[in-house]
């Protein structure tokens, strides 16, 4: 060690904030939002461009400014963010110093640099070949040599959590277990680890395929393995943005999780099974059989949506229990009425929550059934789903917490907060209509990744049902929408990041509110003491919306031509 | 609160509130629900995708594709074969950059064994309206049988990204009585 940590007081939480730890948080959530502001200004144009009555960019940059769209946004913006997460939930959390800050500054690095080559790889034009990037076709060597060099920074970050993790078991700085959601935040960190590895697998060989030292990349091997980066990433997403709820909900409310062991037990769900997710992008390839497709897209009898589930109550249901027993008992619902919707990080994770599970969550599921995928694979509920998951889920309650960030570690008041309090649903409701109308035309058949559905160059002529052109244009509309929610996150953040009023290490924000960590509620195990019928109604709801949806499918599927 | 380690040490002795483990159960029930309705749309369903596949050389494809054009070919449109092979038969499908290969025409309830593979990069096998997808890779052959129930014209998209051309690859099934 050069010298020792530093640390102050947190005024919020009587926490000790090690000073490396933070400005690491900093620059990390500072990068983030950055590509986020680029990558959904690439997002835009895509949407403008398929939106038929506008068709704004010219095919070459359509794929150009689609494949930066999901480089940015997918993968440089939450990874960035979910490096500020992991620090924060281990350093911060655990009231301890940050292990090997240079390790994590050398990590961050890495990412930058590969991030800005890749970057710089695709806006050459010579690389569009999608965030999947599947051989034979081939991107500029640059572009796989980024993402190999981002990679290692995260797995470099990932390191740096496990070790303070262990630094601070280490130096007693905390009691007992380590708090929800650092567990969480392990979560993530462990399958980034098995996320990375499959990247290394997979991108290193088609690096040197593309500078000519390899001859031949197998296609379907490429896609087994790829997809074991590619949707494991969003498994780390999942875990990352659930233990965020239960961050928010106990920022906001002072709520304790229902039962420790039964949040924890969800997380290990993801852990053992989520892995399997690879086989949800194989199930109408050549070759696989159908015991194969059928074990690995369920995750094993669907024992990671199990998690995922179970979070669904206890999230909404531990702040039904710190709310009622602050005496909102009234009916089913006062608690939930009587929330503090104008404050940004909670209507933001709450959307996150509902979006989540109604919209990406059931989709998902949907479509990752071996015979449904038939008629879903590659059009565009595709992306419908996944903008659900990753932007109405994972980004929104990354931007939730920003709020809550911004005062306790970069130490500003939050500036604009007329702005930031629409913010969330501005975002939230204008990805939720992106999500739901792209879902709709590719009910009707329209194809992902494609500039062109009026086939006007084609020799050969299709026409698509209006209804479909409709959908396109509605997710035009709410794309701009989400696009405006988007700006108005990034103003209120630069914003104040770097003009807001200061705040002094003693000084309590006034914004959002947060109660002091002592305002928590009743003893362990808040549920014995206090009934949740709201959240028992909510995932009632939405119990029902799953299964009539996932049966209405099933009867989509019997009514195409017979296959065998 | 979450935010701090477990107030009870021994967390993992608590008692589960009932209402989780109720949603536990539904969850875990529905669950294995969804397991088995795969498996029962194995045996009862009508719509299941086969998982025979053989590795194949490009050229080898083409050649055979070519050997079903030569034979069943009964007219051209817009320059390009409209082929018309046996009911039962095997029906190539060829996808290349940017083009479907050949047009076919098949019969109304007839069953075709069809074998698809591509020349070069990944395309993605659309039928539409119909809105069956698929995945066609180089250097494997993926043979599954169709059974078209509904005369009329149909569109074959590409729905896998194959660059600069992508929108343009579209190809056409003409199912008659």
């Amino acid at each position: 060690m050069a010298k020792a940590a530093e640390f102050r007081t947190c005024p919020t939480t009587g926490l000790k904030v090690d000073r490396a730890a933070e400005k690491l948080i900093k620059a990390n959530a500072v990068v983030a939002v950055v590509f986020l502001a680029v990558g959904g200004l690439f997002g835009l144009l895509v949407a403008l461009t398929r939106w038929p009555a506008v068709h704004f960019l010219p095919a070459d940059m359509f794929y150009l400014a689609l494949t930066a769209h999901g480089l940015d946004v997918l993968l440089v913006w939450i990874i960035f963010f979910e490096m500020a997460v992991l620090y924060f939930a281990s350093a911060i959390l655990l009231n301890s110093r940050l292990a090997g800050p240079r390790w994590a500054w050398t990590g961050f690095g890495l990412m930058l640099v590969g991030a800005i080559i890749t970057n710089i790889a695709v806006l050459r034009g010579q690389s569009s070949v999608m965030f999947t990037s599947y051989v034979p076709m081939q991107a500029e060597p640059p572009f796989y040599l980024g993402l190999i060099l981002f990679a290692v920074g995260a797995l470099i970050g990932c390191g740096v959590f496990f070790a303070t993790l262990v630094v601070a078991k280490a130096e007693k700085t905390y009691e007992g277990s380590v708090p929800l959601v650092t567990f969480g935040a392990l979560t993530a960190a462990i399958i980034a680890v098995f996320t990375i590895a499959s990247g290394a697998i997979i991108l290193i060989p088609t690096f040197l395929w593309s500078i000519g030292l390899v001859s031949y990349v197998d296609p379907l091997v490429y896609k087994t393995i790829w997809w074991a980066m590619g949707h494991s990433s969003q498994q780390i997403n999942v875990a990352a943005h659930v233990a965020i709820w239960y961050a928010i909900a106990a920022m906001v409310f002072g709520a304790k999780p229902l039962s420790e062991k039964v949040s924890r037990m969800a997380f290990l769900m993801y852990i053992l099974f989520l892995q399997l997710a690879s086989a949800h992008h194989l199930l109408v390839e050549p070759g696989f059989s159908a015991e194969w497709r059928i074990f690995n897209t369920s995750y094993a009898m669907y024992l990671a949506v199990l998690g995922s589930m179970v979070h669904g109550l206890t999230v909404p249901g531990s702040i039904e229990a710190a709310q009622r027993s602050r005496g909102l008992t009234k009916g089913l619902f006062e608690w939930l009425r009587k929330a503090p919707w104008g404050n940004p990080a909670f209507s933001g994770m709450f959307m996150s929550l509902v979006f989540f599970g109604f919209i990406g969550g059931i989709s998902g599921v949907v479509m990752g059934t071996e015979q449904i995928n038939l008629i879903i694979h590659n059009t565009l509920y595709v992306p419908g789903h996944f903008h659900g998951t990753v932007v109405a889920g994972t980004t929104l309650a990354f931007m939730a917490i920003t709020y809550i960030l911004i005062p306790l570690i970069f130490r500003r008041e939050l500036m604009m907060k007329k702005i930031a309090q629409w913010q969330p649903y501005v975002f939230g409701i204008g990805v939720a209509g992106i999500s739901l109308f792209m879902m709709g035309a590719g009910t009707l058949g329209v194809a992902r990744r494609h500039w062109d559905i009026t086939f006007s160059d084609a020799t050969l002529p299709f026409d698509y049902p209006s209804a479909a052109f409709l959908m396109m244009g509605l997710n035009g509309m709410f794309a701009i929408m989400a696009a405006l929610g988007g700006a108005m996150f990034v103003v209120v953040v630069v914003g104040s990041v770097f003009f807001g009023k200061k705040l002094a290490d003693d000084e309590l924000p006034s914004y959002p509110e947060v109660p002091p960590a002592a305002a928590a509620v009743s003893e362990y195990g808040s549920a014995e003491q206090v009934k949740i019928p709201g959240t028992a109604v909510l995932v009632g709801i939405f119990f029902i919306a799953f299964v009539l949806y996932y049966f209405v499918n099933w009867k989509y599927l019997s009514e195409i031509w017979p296959m065998s | 609160m979450s935010l701090t380690p477990p107030s009870e040490r021994i967390w993992w002795k608590e008692p589960i509130a009932k209402i989780e483990l109720i949603w536990i159960v539904v969850a875990f029930l529905w669950g294995l629900t969804m397991f088995f309705m795969m498996i029962y749309w194995h045996g009862a369903g009508e719509q299941n995708l086969s998982s025979e596949a053989y590795r194949i050389k490009p050229e080898r494809f083409a050649e055979r594709t070519q050997a079903m054009i030569d034979k069943y070919t009964v007219r051209e449109e817009n320059g390009l074969p409209v082929v018309r092979p046996p009911p039962g038969s095997d029906v190539y499908l060829l996808a290349r950059l940017w083009q479907w290969s050949p047009i076919l025409e098949l019969e109304k309830d007839q069953s075709y064994r069809f074998r698809m593979s591509s020349m070069d990069w990944q395309h993605g096998f659309s039928l539409q309206p119909v809105n069956i997808n698929t995945q066609v890779h180089p250097g494997y052959e993926m043979v599954f049988s169709m059974t078209p129930n509904l005369a009329g014209e149909y569109g074959v998209i590409c729905n896998e990204f194959c660059g600069i051309g992508h929108h343009t690859m579209v190809g056409k099934i003409y199912v008659v009585e």
